[in-house]
């Protein structure tokens, strides 16, 4: 993955792909604490311990098309190469938490890339799953959530009308 | 904070009026990305972005863009499966720009499939 904002698109369709029905995703970067921390937070059904334990391993998925997972190893790699690391808290039914620090001035930190690319293929891919995007980059903030969106564009137009997304694209891509 | 501004909104509903949304419900063509974890590393979220892209250039409201996860053939990311209506689907591998561009003319608007972006044709021969 050539940066984070890759990483939290795997990490996302993890979640959307257990089911959720919302998702957030907060973004924090303070290069005075030099810490750069990404949560994804989802609904969705969650995991037994027995798989929280296997996570971390590559040779463990759910999933019956292959029999390798990267998605979870390859962000912790990442973490780890720049200094942080990666927690996942997961309860049956309830949902996961996955958060990913970084020391945020290290040379191996992967950049965070295109964020607003990576919602908007989140939104179009999965139209019924709602997204909370929060960031707070070194006092640069954007926030959205798509059930708002939705609730304004209602009768007239979808979310996954390609004029609402490059929309929401510009207006993650330049926080004020 | 930047926000969604009401007023953006407002334009994009100005600019929807009387044009019949068929986003939701009946289509004419579904085009879904795999973005698995080796989609992903492989370049999907371009592709999608650039379909996303051809779709508004072409005004299409007839088109459902979609994605899903590994398909199990990682080496031939990224990938994408064209299903126009009443055709069979088609998957393409080892995508770029250049064959997404040409794809989207020929199969997705037109609906004549681009046999050498292919994963296969057919399975067997007689012959």
């Amino acid at each position: 993955m050539e940066d984070l904002s890759l990483h939290i698109l795997d990490i996302v369709e993890n979640a959307t792909n257990a089911g959720a029905t919302l998702v957030s995703v907060s973004i924090e970067e303070d290069s005075k604490k030099d810490l750069l921390e990404i949560t994804i937070k989802d609904n969705g059904s969650g995991m037994d311990a027995q798989s929280l334990n296997g996570i971390r391993d590559p040779f463990f998925t759910s999933r019956s098309t292959r029999r390798v997972g990267l998605g979870v190893p390859l962000l912790e790699a990442a973490a780890r190469e720049a200094g942080g690391h990666l927690r996942v808290d997961s309860q049956p039914g309830r949902g996961t938490e996955v958060r990913a620090t970084f020391q945020a001035g290290h040379i191996d930190r992967k950049p965070l890339g295109d964020m607003g690319a990576t919602l908007i293929s989140l939104i179009m891919g999965n139209p019924e799953v709602d997204f909370v995007y929060e960031s707070n980059l070194n006092g640069k903030n954007t926030s959205l959530d798509t059930r708002s969106i939705k609730k304004e564009i209602e009768g007239v137009t979808t979310i996954t009308d390609p004029a609402v997304l490059k929309l929401i694209q510009d207006l993650v891509n330049d926080p004020e | 904070m930047a926000k969604l501004r009401v007023e953006d909104l407002k334009r994009i509903k100005d600019a929807s009026k009387g044009t019949v949304n068929l986003r939701d419900g009946a289509y004419r063509v579904k085009i879904t990305v795999h973005m698995g974890t080796c989609g992903i590393a492989a370049g999907a979220r371009k592709i999608m972005n650039s379909l996303l892209d051809k779709i508004q250039e072409a005004d299409a409201t007839d088109i459902i863009l979609t994605s899903s996860g590994c398909a199990g053939l990682c080496n031939h990311e990224p990938m994408i499966t064209v299903e126009v209506k009443d055709m069979a689907p088609v998957k393409y591998v080892l995508l770029d720009e250049e064959k997404i561009q040409r794809i989207f003319e020929e199969h997705v608007m037109k609906g004549n499939p681009v046999p050498e972006y292919a994963l296969s044709v057919g399975s067997e021969t007689t012959y």
